[in-house]
């Protein structure tokens, strides 16, 4: 078990940033996921800490040591990789113990490590066969015994689920919760699935464009999103967006039709953008007050849930999510769309949230 | 609607199939007879007498006094073993020695890489004769000369660059994460290459070791050149050599017997490894 911190941490290849001086301290025992859209440098980052590239600037430490110039082999480290990376002429037995093989280690505690493993993660009838004869499943497993088996301080996950099925992928991430729980290693887990992130993460890091967006716990993120980006990026469907406008003179915010916000006056923070999360609109009667006008597009019934897409103006539609049927409008139909106040998100020119109470003026939002 | 009124009855259709198809096995034919016709010949040739060898024949006699000749012949048969040394020792050492290079050039990234492996290339596509006389010099002046090892020192020189461009450009396809994977499981460069690499090249291997094999035994001009006396010969100079009961006689079913001997051994490898081979070549080339 380890604590990681990474200081100032860059990475460049040629020219190009991928990483730009991330800081980032890592408690011991914590479940850490890295999140951000294709190509921020999630992978990368991972692998710096893993060792398999070097960083270009700054300084990786694990459990309070200095590691960067440190080998992978000797980080203490495992790493699942998202194509399993099973050695496919080995048998999973050898696949497993391959690593204490190579350190050395006594037959017969070599023996006791793979069966415990083995045991472990229910696996004890595939010894024998070769990664090729395993499903997706099955590989992954194993892929994650390999890890085990070494005891390390520390765990790597690189978008360990992202080959299997939606199924397999829900159970295999009940499993590693589970081997969280029992281990209580210290593991950070790449993915571009909010859900696993969600749902796995004790704090999610949001990269993007090689910088740490925010930090915080999945419940922070999502109720107090730092900045515009990690306010789209959470939740599904996304957070619906719209410019709006101060008018100086009257101090009310302007933004799609109907909507008004009374702001407590002029400043650097002026918000630029207003953001509502589709679960916080309600549809309503056309022209009813507080609520922003649009017209029904059309609606999609998922059986657990329902979705709905109401357009603002020419090129704007809100997506509305609700446990309720949404049907009942036609396509074209005038509604309006209801909010409340502690579900308004502002955002300033810089992207930065804006605290809405402390933007809050005086006069409560009124209708124009 | 789809178009439907200019198309012909299925039956046609059936015919024309089965047309295509006898088209396709006549052609096949054709090619197969085209390339086996010259060994055929080669065989028949070396089992007919010296009286029946000018007068035209496609049917083997079975007259094996070529081959009786042949056996008995301790320059040719010494030649064999010449040639099976310096075939095997050249292509294992030419294996070896890509192998390494290979790894390197494949994976370990360093600047020069691209640069030697186009120079690499361009070695291969000069001329044999071109590097005849800078070789003899080089040969002699490491004393090699008129021994077994200017072959298979020389050999090097031709095998190297396709044993390594091959090697090369299959290491890449293989996947870059088996090797970290095998990094953090603590190997070093040398245990990823023989434990981790090297078992999933076995096809490569085998492609290209035969290939270097065929290359080293079929080969002629350097052994003709570097080597001087009867003892040392290989296989290909020394049928060249051959010679029949008088001086003005051309000991040609001999040279047939002894063509088909020595090209046995390579069809009986070639047999053994043929699927090694094609997945070898195929997945350098169609993956890189
Ligand atoms: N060896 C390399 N050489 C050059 N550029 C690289 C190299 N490895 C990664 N990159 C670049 O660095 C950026 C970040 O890559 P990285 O693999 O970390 O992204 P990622 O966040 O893991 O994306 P994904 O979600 O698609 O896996 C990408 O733009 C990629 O093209
Ligand atoms: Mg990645």
């Amino acid at each position: 078990m380890a604590s990681v911190t990474l200081k100032e941490v860059s990475k460049s290849f040629g020219a190009f940033d991928v990483l730009q001086s991330i800081d980032l301290t890592i408690e011991d025992g914590e479940f850490i996921v890295f999140v951000g859209p294709s190509g921020c440098g999630k992978s990368t980052l991972l692998r710096a800490i893993a060792g398999l590239v070097p960083v270009s600037k700054g300084d990786v430490f694990i459990g309070g040591e200095q590691v960067t110039d440190v080998p992978a082999s000797k980080r203490g480290i495992a790493f699942v990789f998202q194509s399993y990376a099973l050695y496919p002429h080995m048998n999973v037995a050898r696949n497993i113990s391959f690593a204490l093989e190579t350190a050395r280690m006594a037959k017969a505690e070599i023996r006791q490590r793979l069966t415990r493993v083995a045991d472990m993660l229910k696996i004890g009838h595939l010894l024998d066969r070769r990664p090729k004869q395993l499903s997706g499943g099955q590989r992954q497993r194993v892929a994650i015994g390999r890890a085990l088996v070494s005891q390390p301080q520390l765990f790597l996950f690189d978008e360990p689920l992202s080959n299997l099925d939606a199924d397999l992928r829900m159970e295999m991430r009940f499993e590693i919760a589970k081997l969280h729980a029992e281990i209580g290693t210290t593991m950070i887990y790449v993915t571009h699935d909010q859900t696993e992130a969600m749902t796995l993460a004790d704090r999610i890091v949001i990269l993007n464009h090689g910088r740490i967006e925010q930090v915080g716990t999945p419940r922070e993120l999502y109720d107090r999103p730092a900045n515009r980006f990690v306010a789209g990026f959470l939740g599904s469907p996304r957070m619906n967006f719209a410019p709006v406008h101060t008018d100086t003179s009257s101090g009310l915010l302007h933004g799609p039709s109907g909507f008004v916000f009374a702001t407590s006056g002029t400043g650097s923070s002026q918000p630029v953008t207003l953001g509502l999360r589709p679960e916080a609109l309600e549809i309503v009667e056309a022209g009813t007050a507080q609520s922003i006008s649009g017209t029904f597009e059309r609606a999609e019934d998922l059986g657990y849930e329902h979705i709905a897409y109401v357009r603002l103006s020419d090129d704007l539609v809100w997506t509305i999510r609700s446990t309720e049927p949404l049907s009942g409008h036609a396509r074209g139909q005038a509604v309006g769309l209801g909010w409340q106040i502690k579900d308004l998100y502002l955002f300033n020119e810089a992207g930065i949230r804006v605290d809405v109470e402390a933007a809050r003026g005086p006069v409560v939002a009124v209708q124009s | 609607m789809t178009q439907t009124s200019d198309r012909y009855s299925n039956r046609t259709y059936r015919r024309l199939k089965a047309l295509k198809r006898i088209g396709l096995y006549a052609g096949v034919t054709l090619v197969l007879i085209y390339m086996l016709f010259p060994y055929y010949w080669a065989i028949i040739s070396s089992t007919k007498t010296r009286e029946s060898l000018y007068s035209f024949s496609l049917v083997p006699s079975l007259d094996f006094s070529n081959y009786i000749s042949l056996f008995n012949n301790p320059i040719f048969m010494g030649a064999i073993v010449n040639s099976a040394i310096i075939a095997i020792s050249s292509s294992v050492l030419s294996l070896v020695i890509s192998l390494l290079a290979a790894y390197a050039l494949g994976r370990l990234h360093f600047k020069l890489s691209r640069i030697i492996l186009i120079c690499v290339l361009m070695i291969s596509v000069f001329p044999q004769v071109v590097v005849l006389s800078g070789m003899f010099e080089v040969i002699g002046w490491l004393g090699f000369y008129n021994r077994p090892a200017a072959l298979i020192f020389s050999y090097l020189l031709l095998i190297l660059p396709f044993t390594t461009w091959v090697l090369t450009s299959f290491i890449r396809d293989l996947p870059v994460e088996l090797e970290e994977a095998a990094l953090i499981d603590g190997c070093s460069r040398m245990r990823i290459l023989t434990h981790v690499l090297l078992p999933l090249m076995g096809p490569a291997i085998a492609s290209t070791g035969l290939l270097a094999f065929i290359l080293a035994w079929n080969e002629f001009l350097f052994a003709l050149t570097f080597i001087l006396t009867d003892e040392n010969r290989t296989v290909p100079v020394a049928i060249g050599l051959l010679t029949g009961s008088s001086r003005y006689e051309y000991p040609f079913g001999q040279i047939m017997a002894a063509s088909v001997t020595v090209t046995l051994p390579l069809l009986i490898l070639v047999l053994i490894f043929q699927r090694k081979i094609v997945a070898g070549l195929t997945s350098g080339a169609v993956k890189g």
